[in-house]
Formats: C-alpha cells, structure tokens, sequence
C-alpha cells in the first residue's frame, strides 16, 4: 500500500525526522487559510497523487503570495496529474500539501529499502540528492553509500554516523543527520514498510537537516497490525477496477489488451497471459481468483472483467486440485446466467479434479460456450474467437 | 529415491484442528504420508484423524519422533510456528501459510542462521504448494492423482503452475521423482537451488524442471550455479513475460522492481548458462521428453 507525501511526513515525523511545517488542503481557499496559518513568505503547494516525478509534471508549484497559492491550488485540485510514473491516465489530484519554502544548502538522497537478496534492510544514501535513485546510480554509482542492516539488532547509531560524514556533513549536521537517519528506520521498521525514500534531503544555512519530499510503500501483508496505515488509504489513487478486485480480495491488475482472464493461481494467471501473447493476442487483466475458485467469486470475477470495456473475449482457465472440476464449472454456468453475458464470446478450460464432470456440464448447460482441453488450445481459441469478433 | 520426503518420513501438522490443516491432513493421510503428530495449543491429549495432538511442537517431536512439519497458521503467528519448530528439532518445515509479513519472515531466516550449516533446517515455503513424492508421500495441498512416479524433478514458485506442467508430464507418461512448491513470496525459506543440490545427488532424477516467475535474483543465481555444478539437464521457464514493470502480479514477490527482475531478461540468464527454456507455458511436457531423449 502507498500513501500521499504528507502522510508519509506525518509518520516520519513521529519518529524525530525533521520536515518543513505544512498541511494539506482539499480546496484553494483550504490552502490560502493554511498559508497564512504556516506564516512566512514563500509556500510550496504539491499535488498529493500516488506517484513520482511530480516536479517535472507540473505538479509543485512555488508560491510568493496567498493570491499565488490560491491560484496553484485552483490549477492542481480536481484535475488528474500525468506524471513519467502514473501511465496516460494520470492519477486524480484531490488533496494539495502546502509547505513553508526556505532555502537551502545542499540536496541528499536517502532510502531505505527491503532487500531480497540479502534479506535485510538495506539503506541507500547520495550526495546527490533532487535526482531518482535510478539517474544518481547510473551517472555517480561510486558515491552510492549503503548500509546493511543487521535485523537481529537493528540500525545502529555508529552505522548513521559513518553514513553521515560520507556524506560529507559538517559535525553540527551530522548530529541531527543521525537522529534523521535513525528516526527514518524506525518508522520504516515500526510501521512495516517496503519502501522509504527522503529525496531530497536537505541542509539549510543553519545546518538543520530536513526531509523536503517523503515517500512510502508498506506490506500489505502487515496491514492487519497497522490500523494506522490502513486507515491512511486513498481509494481514489488506485484503478476503480482493482480498487472493487480488492473489496473482493481477488487479485486484479488491469492491463491494456482484449481478452479478459480469469485464472486460479497467480503463476498460472500469468503463464495465461504469457499464452495469449504467444498465441497473437493480447491479455486485458491479470486476474486470479485464489486456489478455492467458488461460484460467488468466479461470478464477481466475471462482473469485474465485463466492467472493462475492451474486453472482447473472456478466457477462463481453472487447474481444479482441492476444488472440483464440476463445482466450478458450475459456478461459471450461474455466473454467465446470472450477468447476462452475450456478445462476448467465452472460452473455458478446465483441468484436474472432476474434468470429465465439469466438461459435461458446461456442453449440457445450452450455453454457447468454447471449451478447450489445454492451455495452448485456450489461448489459440480465446484469439480466434477475438479475430472472429472483431 | 526422491529428496526430502517419502513413504517413511515422520510428519506433524502444525494447526491439524483447523479447518484448512484437518482437510489437508486427511488429504495426506490418504494419500499414505506417515502422518504421526499434530500441534494446536490448547488441544493437547486429543486426536484428530486417528492422529495424537499436543500443545507444543517440542511435545510433538519427543513422543513421536517427527521430521518433518507443515504449517496451517494463520499468517500473523506462522513466523512463530515456523520458529517454533525449528528449535523443536524439526529438519524439514513446510509453510503453506499465504500472507506472512515480510519482516516476519526476514526474522525466520535470522533465527535460522542460529543452527550451524549442516543442522539448518529446510523451510520450504511460505505460500507455497508444498512438497509431493508421488507414490510415496505428499507434505503440502496439491491434489496428488495428476502426479506420476518417475524421473523429473520438478521446482516451481507458483502452485497452479507446477500442476499445469505435472499434467503436462503425465498426459506424456512422464513421472515425477519430487516436486517442490517454494511460494511466491518475496523472503522465503528454500530457494532452486537449495533443492537444486538435492536432486543432483538423487539417482531417481535425470532431469529437472524449474519454473520461475518476475520478481527477485533466485532464477539468475540457480541458473549460475547449475552451468558449474549441475550434473543433469535442466529445463527452466519463467512466467511473466507480459507482466508490466512495479505491479504486483498476485504473489507478493512477484514484481518487476529490479534489473533483471522480469521475465524477458530472466529467460535471457537461463539461455547464457546453457539451461533449455521451454519456449511457452504450453510446452513444459514436451520440453522435457525432447530433452529426456536425447539426454
């Protein structure tokens, strides 16, 4: 799960980092009110949206009076941001975070990430903050300064310090770069996150160390033991398609083809997919329905693919094991009764337990639907019956 | 022969009261794995299935001699179960369990670098489909009747998928020494090649078959090790080619995240080290027979 920049702020100031004072708006007037409550002379306002790259999009605006803000404000709120990060849709930018704008010094980069190779926590830091990770990796990959983290015992102080006079920091800013880069782990840690980035981090004329720009990726996996975080989330950044596919814990990634999948299995769904590819076609979701496979979510599986308006063709591709062949294929007969599908042609395969069962049901059911034995035969039907539609 | 479990090996059940670990439980049973114990505090003294329950795994392993564990809990108490039997003395744990916090499980393997080398055990999982020496024993939830005895060894990330290829194997009359589910979380216990190592000591298996998904270093560094030290052909494939970059494709690792992490470069790795790529998801049974027959 993602959350907005000034939540990310919120929680990282909890655990001692320093940011800039700020609040967010839900409107211009909201944002003119919080400019004055900041103080100052010069304000930020920065479209809250899911993704990156924000700057470059247009998206940060600097500000020099109320009247600036209000304006800013007025462009960014309602529209929908088009980032490098968010694909040609964009992603809709309901809320703006006002900051005080101070100058300052220098930029850094710092991160923290889960690594799968090492299985630890690995913290990433640059003098070259302002940049992507990827840009400051590729243009000065010898300055790219890590630290290991050993997960019985946690960062220690020492490890943030050696970081800290890398980074070339004098010894007043190294101390408040520490508590920083303490701080950070410990919301990373404490709150279960994935992904922490600080960039830029910067250091003003008086040697304050400060986190311009936040942002924070957390285990969905943990979700059910922080409330905080869950209560955090912005529906409106996600698909509305994989949005609803979540309230039905399915798993659904929404891709740009003509034939929907619905799959049992995450490997299989995108071995599926792969097929369709391979047969000349193109995938419009990723979709799996978990190993259970039961009539109520094979049906909600069915609304979910039909919602999306490219979809010529359904393929349904089931490796019955624990579940039975029959059960399911019952399941998809109520379904395409129940939701009415007509005009999209329906190519199911089945294998496993009960396959025989299963088969007759579907031929028996006076539903014109396509079966097919193998999964090559699926996806060469599936794009046969899309070119036939077309 | 096979690797890591067969008719004989000693199981416990880890949460065997539940609903998932009694259904699974007699799936085993009939199956004819030796099931001799089964874990859920608070039901210590009862038996379920015609098979003894105690509090603890420590309990569990001293009355009945078990092995080998395989975990039905909940995700956010699977870490400790998993720990749990670890320093019960239990070698082999498989955890079915889908939905382990990632720190979690970075804790686990901590906890395991505490064994010396030769007395870690093996965890295989989590979210994974478990293990299958067919004929002999299952340890994990796969349906058993679309696995055939023979000479392929068969690792996969993905459950649903490694059944589509012991299909594939069968509908050809290939059988299967082992296959092993190792789930598709982003830290998990066993990798390829812990079981890599395994199958080249195993004569019962000529050849095996691994496959992969995006996400992660483990394909790239199976395929490394077996150019230099694998004795057997190996036929890899790895799902995901039309997976875009930074979405999460069901399981939890599997995501596009890194240099080398997707499918098209994943593919390329297994070429340059000499492995023979199945050319789609349709192909594994073929794959292996043309590579069976020429071996």
């Amino acid at each position: 799960m993602d959350v907005h920049e000034y939540q990310a702020k919120e929680i990282l100031a909890s655990h001692g980092v320093e940011v800039p004072p700020g609040t967010v708006a839900f409107s211009p007037d909201q944002a003119v009110y919080a400019a004055t409550e900041l103080g100052g002379s010069h304000w930020v306002v920065k479209a809250q949206i899911h993704a990156g790259a924000r700057g470059k999009a247009g998206g940060v605006k600097l500000c020099r009076t109320y009247h600036e803000v209000q304006q800013a404000a007025r462009d960014l709120l309602g529209k929908r941001l088009v980032t490098s990060q968010t694909g040609p849709e964009g992603k809709p930018v309901q809320r703006v975070y006002v900051e005080v704008a101070d100058p300052f010094e220098r930029e850094i980069y710092l991160g923290y990430v889960l690594d799968r190779k090492l299985e630890r926590v690995r913290v990433i830091a640059s003098k070259h903050g302002g940049m992507d990770i990827e840009e400051i990796a590729k243009n000065t990959p010898d300055e790219l300064l890590q630290v290991i983290v050993e997960p019985a015992v946690g960062l220690q102080q020492f490890q943030a310090r050696e970081l800290a006079f890398q980074l070339g920091l004098n010894i007043k800013q190294v101390s408040r770069a520490v508590k920083t880069i303490m701080g950070a782990y410990r919301a990373f840690r404490d709150n279960d996150a994935t992904m922490l980035e600080i960039n830029p981090l910067v250091v003003t004329k008086d040697d304050k160390v400060l986190a311009l720009d936040a942002k924070m990726s957390f285990d969905d996996n943990a979700l059910f033991r922080r409330h905080n975080i869950v209560d955090m989330n912005d529906p409106s950044q996600s698909d509305p398609r994989e949005a609803q596919a979540s309230e039905h814990s399915l798993n659904y990634i929404g891709l740009d083809g003509e034939i929907g999948c619905i799959v049992n299995g995450a490997g299989l769904a995108m071995a599926t997919m792969d097929m369709i590819k391979h047969a000349g076609g193109n995938p419009a979701n990723f979709l799996d329905v978990g190993g259970g496979a039961s009539p109520e979510r094979v049906a909600t599986a069915f609304r979910l693919v039909l919602s999306d308006r490219r979809v010529k063709v359904v393929l349904v591709n089931i490796f019955a094991g624990i579940n039975r062949c029959d059960w399911v294929a019952q399941g998809v007969v109520d379904a395409v009764r129940a939701e009415k599908i007509e005009g999209v042609p329906l190519v199911v395969r089945l294998a496993g337990t009960n396959v025989e069962a299963g088969k007759k049901i579907i031929a028996e059911s006076g539903i014109p639907i396509i079966q097919a034995d193998t999964l090559a035969e699926a996806a060469e039907k599936a794009v046969a019956a899309y070119q036939g539609a077309k | 022969m096979s690797i890591l479990i067969d008719e004989k090996t000693p199981i416990l059940v880890q949460g065997i009261t539940g609903d998932k670990g009694s259904f699974h439980t007699k799936e085993m049973i009939d199956y004819g794995s030796n099931v001799v114990a089964g874990v859920t505090p608070g039901k210590g003294g009862k038996t379920h299935h015609g098979v003894p329950v105690f509090n603890t795994v420590r309990d569990a392993v001293r009355e009945t001699g078990a092995q080998a564990s395989i975990t039905f809990v909940a995700p956010a108490f699977c870490a400790d179960a998993i720990m749990e039997a670890a320093d019960a003395g239990v070698r082999l744990i498989c955890s079915i369990t889908d939905g382990i916090p990632a720190q979690d499980m970075m804790r686990v393997k901590r906890y395991f670098l505490r064994f010396p080398k030769d007395r870690r055990p093996m965890l295989v999982g989590p979210n994974c489909a478990g293990i299958i020496s067919p004929g002999k024993a299952m340890l994990g939830i796969m349906p058993g009747h679309i696995y055939k005895q023979g000479p392929v060894g068969l690792i996969s990330r993905s459950g649903t998928l490694g059944y589509e290829a012991a299909s594939q194997l069968k509908a050809l009359g290939l059988g299967i020494s082992t296959s092993v589910g190792i789930g598709g979380d982003p830290i998990n216990g066993s990798s390829f090649l812990d079981h890599l190592v395994l199958f080249d000591k195993d004569p019962e298996t000529q050849a095996v078959l691994i496959i992969g998904e995006i996400g992660g270093p483990q394909e790239a560094e199976a395929s490394a090790w077996i150019k230099e030290n694998f004795s057997k052909p190996v036929i890899g494939f790895v799902a995901g080619l039309t997976a875009p970059k930074g979405r999460r494709m069901g399981h939890a690792g599997a995501i596009i995240s890194a240099t080398g992490d997707s499918a098209a470069e994943k593919t390329e790795i297994m070429k340059s080290y000499g492995l023979t790529v199945a050319p789609s998801p349709a192909e594994f049974g073929t794959t292996v027979a043309k590579v069976l027959q020429s071996a």
